[in-house]
C-alpha cells in the first residue's frame, strides 16, 4: 500500500514536471513574449505592447490565416471523405483481411514525412510521374507541373495527415453495434437512411476527434507548404516558422502562435460538445438518484 | 430417426384446431441454411397460423434464432421458400418486410431518446407529424412509459428498455412480431411479469407472435403452439400440454421437464391399442397410439408426477409392481421430490404432490417401497428413435 502510494506520487510528480518545464513553460514564455517589443539587435526588450496582435490584423495576415483555415477545411473534408469509407471497410473487414489493411494505414508512419514529402514533389514536378504518366495515357501534351500550387499543399496536407482521420474514425465505427443496424432496417430504413440516422451520429465523436486531428496540425504543419508551396508560400504554420527564423521577430511569431493556440481550444471546447449527447444519458443516470427509483416504481406497479 | 422428423409439420394434432383461425401468416416450405460446412437448418417445414402465439423452443445453436433471422431478412435461406401472407418474400430485403423484431438486448438506438426510438418506424414511412405524435403516444401508453418519453435508453432500467423495445417494434402494425429471447437480460420476477405483459399485449393487439427462447416454462406459459427444436431439425409441434405429455422423442421428453425413461418389450398385442409389456421385468399393461408388434423393445416415458409410490405393507401383491428403495426424500413444499433406485439398479425420479387424502407421502432412505404409475399416461416410444 505504502509503495504504491510511493510510486503514484513518484510517477505524477515526474509527469507534471516534465509538462511543466517542457510545455508550460514554454508556453508561459511564448505568451509572455507575444506581448513584447524587439529591436533589431535582440529578439525582444522588456517593453510591453500590443503591435504584435495589432500586426496580425494586416492584410497580409489575414490572408495567409484564411488562406491556412481554407486549405485546413479542404484537407480535413478530404480526409474525412476518404477516410471513413476506408475505415468502415477495416472496421467491418474479416479478421484475415484486416491487418493487411491496418498495414497500409501504418505504413506511412514508419517513413520519415520529410521522406514522405519530397515523394510528393517527385509526383507532381515537372517531368514528374504524374507528367510522365499522362504524357503516356496521351492525356496531356508536353510538360507541366502541379508544384507550387494550393493544389500540391493540400496533396501533401491530405495525404500526411489523412492515417490520423481513418484512425479515430476506425475506432468509433468498430464499436458501433451491428444490431442496431439491423434494428433501423427491420424498422424500414434502407442503407442511406440507416447510414444517416444511425451510424453516422453514432460515430460523430469519431468524426470530430478525426477532424481534430487533421484541422489543427493542417494548419501548423510548415515543412509541407514550404517543400510543396515554395518559399514564399505562407501559411500559419510556415508564418511563424519563418518569424522564429529568418524573419527574425519572435513577438510577432509568438503573437500568431497565442492565435493557433486559442483555436485549439475553441475546438477543443467544441469537441466536448458534440461528444456531450453521448455521456448525457450514462452520466444523468448516474447522478439522478430519482431517475433510478421512479423506474423501479413504475415496474411495481 | 423417428417417422415425424420427416413430416414435422404434418403430423402436430394441434394444428388443425389452431389453423381454423385463418391461414398460414408465415410459412417455411424445405428451408435449409448452411453456414460454410456447418448446416444450421436442415429442410424445416413451418407453418404459422394468423393470430397465433407460436415459440420456438430449443438448445443453444439448434436453429431458433436462425429461423426468426431468416423471417426478418438478416440472413437468407441455402435452399427452400420463406412465405408472408402467401407471398414468396426470399427477395424482399428486410426493411420492406412487414415484420418487426424486438430484439435480444432490445438494440436501442442509444442517441435517441424513448419517444425518438418509437418514432422511428413510422418516421421511415414518412407519416404525417401528428399521426406519428398520436401513435407514439399511444404505444407509449400501451407499455406504460408515457412520462419517460424523454429519456435515453441508458437512462431506463432492463424492464423500461424491453417496453421500449415492444412499443417500438409494434407499433408499425406489423404482420406477424418476432421476439429474439426478449427476456434474457431480466432478472426471475421481471421475466415472469414480462412474460404475462407480452400475452396480455398479444391478445389484445391480436398480431401473430413468433418467439424463441430456450426456456420451456416461458414457451409453455406463453404460447399457443410450441414448436421444440434440436440441431437444425424440428423435433415436435404441437400445443404444450401436447408437448409435455405426449413428446414424440426422447429429446423432447428430456429437453421440456424430468422424465424417467424405462426399458421394455412387448409381450402381448391387444385391441384398443392396448399391449401387455414386461417393464423392467414386471409385467405392465401399457396404451398407445402407437403400432408395436410383439416382442419389439419399447421405451416408456414417465413424468415424475405420473409415478406412484407405495409403501411396503399397502401392497397386497408385490409382484405387480416396481421393487425399489428409496434413495433420497427432499421436500419442496408443493411437492416431495424422492428418488428411488430400482432393484435392478434403474433409478426413477417422483413427484408427489401433498393430498388431504393421502397424507402419508414421506418416506425414510433406504425404505423398501413398490412403484407404478397412473395407469394411461405412460408414453411409449419405439426403443431405435433417438
Amino acid at each position: 500500500m505504502l509503495q504504491n502510494k510511493g510510486f503514484r506520487f513518484f510517477s505524477i510528480t515526474t509527469v507534471c514536471i516534465w509538462l511543466g518545464v517542457f510545455a508550460l513553460l514554454p508556453n508561459m514564455a511564448l505568451f509572455l513574449v507575444s506581448f513584447l517589443d524587439r529591436t533589431d539587435t535582440s529578439f525582444f526588450i522588456p517593453v510591453l505592447t500590443l503591435d504584435n496582435y495589432l500586426r496580425l490584423f494586416a492584410p497580409a495576415f489575414i490572408r495567409i490565416l484564411l488562406k491556412s483555415l481554407a486549405l485546413a477545411c479542404v484537407s480535413t473534408l478530404t480526409c474525412l471523405i476518404l477516410g471513413y469509407p476506408f475505415a468502415y471497410l477495416l472496421a467491418r473487414s474479416n479478421r484475415r483481411v484486416r491487418p493487411w489493411l491496418f498495414l497500409l494505414v501504418i505504413i506511412p508512419f514508419w517513413t520519415n514525412s520529410l521522406v514522405r514529402t519530397y515523394a510528393i514533389f517527385t509526383i507532381l514536378q515537372n517531368n514528374g510521374v504524374l507528367n510522365t504518366l499522362f504524357n503516356r495515357l496521351g492525356l496531356v501534351e508536353g510538360n507541366f507541373s502541379l508544384m507550387y500550387t494550393n493544389f500540391s499543399v493540400f496533396m501533401g496536407l491530405t495525404y500526411t495527415l489523412l492515417p490520423f482521420m481513418i484512425l479515430p474514425l476506425y475506432a468509433s465505427i468498430e464499436k458501433l453495434n451491428l444490431r442496431l443496424l439491423e434494428a433501423a432496417k427491420d424498422l424500414g430504413a434502407g442503407p442511406v437512411r440507416s447510414f444517416l440516422h444511425v451510424t453516422l451520429p453514432l460515430t460523430l465523436p469519431g468524426i470530430a476527434a478525426g477532424s481534430i486531428l487533421v484541422f489543427l496540425p493542417s494548419l501548423s504543419l510548415f515543412y509541407v507548404p514550404e517543400i510543396l508551396g515554395g518559399i514564399n508560400y505562407r501559411l500559419l504554420g510556415s508564418f511563424i516558422q519563418y518569424n522564429f527564423s529568418k524573419g527574425a521577430n519572435w513577438p510577432v511569431g509568438a503573437a500568431a502562435s497565442t492565435v493557433l493556440t486559442l483555436l485549439l481550444l475553441l475546438m477543443a471546447v467544441f469537441y466536448r460538445l458534440a461528444g456531450r449527447n453521448e455521456r448525457e444519458g450514462g452520466a444523468a443516470a448516474l447522478s439522478a438518484p430519482g431517475g433510478q427509483t421512479a423506474p423501479a416504481r413504475v415496474e411495481r406497479g | 430417426m423417428g417417422l415425424e422428423r420427416l413430416n414435422p409439420a404434418g403430423t402436430a394434432p394441434g394444428e388443425k384446431q389452431v389453423e381454423s383461425r385463418g391461414g398460414p401468416i408465415l410459412e417455411m416450405r424445405g428451408v435449409s441454411k448452411n453456414y460454410g460446412s456447418t448446416i444450421a437448418l436442415h429442410d424445416v417445414n413451418l407453418h404459422v397460423a394468423n393470430g397465433e402465439f407460436l415459440t420456438l423452443l430449443g438448445p443453444s445453436g439448434c436453429g431458433k434464432t436462425t429461423i426468426l433471422r431468416l423471417f426478418s431478412g438478416f440472413e437468407t435461406p441455402t435452399r427452400g421458400e420463406l412465405l408472408l401472407n402467401g407471398q414468396v418474400i426470399n427477395d424482399i430485403v428486410p426493411e420492406k418486410r412487414k415484420l418487426n423484431t424486438v430484439f435480444q438486448n432490445y438494440a436501442l438506438f442509444p442517441h435517441m431518446t424513448v419517444r425518438e426510438n418509437v418514432a422511428f418506424g413510422l418516421r421511415m414511412q414518412k407519416r404525417p407529424k401528428d399521426e406519428i405524435n398520436r401513435r407514439v403516444r399511444e404505444a407509449l401508453h400501451m407499455v406504460h412509459l408515457e412520462n419517460l418519453a424523454d429519456r435515453r435508453p441508458a437512462q431506463l432500467s432492463g424492464g423500461q428498455q424491453q417496453r421500449v423495445a415492444i412499443a417500438r417494434a409494434v407499433i408499425n402494425n406489423p404482420l406477424v412480431l418476432l421476439l429474439d429471447e426478449p427476456f434474457s437480460a431480466l432478472d426471475f420476477k421481471l421475466r415472469k411479469q414480462m412474460q404475462f405483459e407480452i400475452k396480455h399485449l398479444q391478445r389484445q393487439l391480436g398480431i401473430t407472435f413468433v418467439f424463441v427462447t430456450h426456456d420451456q416454462e416461458e414457451a409453455f406459459a406463453m404460447s399457443d403452439r410450441v414448436v421444440v427444436m434440436n440441431e437444425g431439425y424440428i423435433e415436435q409441434i404441437g400445443t404444450p400440454k401436447e408437448i409435455y405429455e405426449e413428446p414424440e422423442s426422447l429429446f423432447v421428453a428430456r429437453f421440456v421437464g424430468e422424465i424417467n425413461i424405462l426399458e421394455g418389450v412387448i409381450l402381448e398385442v391387444q385391441e384398443n391399442n392396448s399391449y401387455l409389456a414386461e417393464v423392467e421385468g414386471v409385467v405392465f399393461p401399457l396404451r398407445t397410439r402407437r403400432e408395436f408388434a410383439r416382442g419389439e423393445k419399447v421405451r416408456v416415458l414417465l413424468r415424475p408426477e405420473d409415478i406412484k409410490i407405495y409403501h411396503a405393507h399397502e401392497v397386497s401383491a408385490p409382484s405387480r409392481f416396481l421393487q425399489g428403495r428409496i434413495n433420497e426424500s427432499v421436500y419442496k413444499g408443493a411437492t416431495v421430490d424422492v428418488s428411488i433406485t430400482l432393484d435392478n439398479g434403474t433409478k426413477i425420479q417422483s413427484a408427489e404432490f401433498f393430498n388431504e387424502d393421502d397424507a402419508d407421502i414421506s418416506y425414510n432412505a433406504g425404505e423398501r417401497v413398490s412403484v407404478s404409475w397412473v395407469a394411461g399416461w405412460e408414453v411409449v416410444l419405439d426403443h431405435a428413435a433417438e
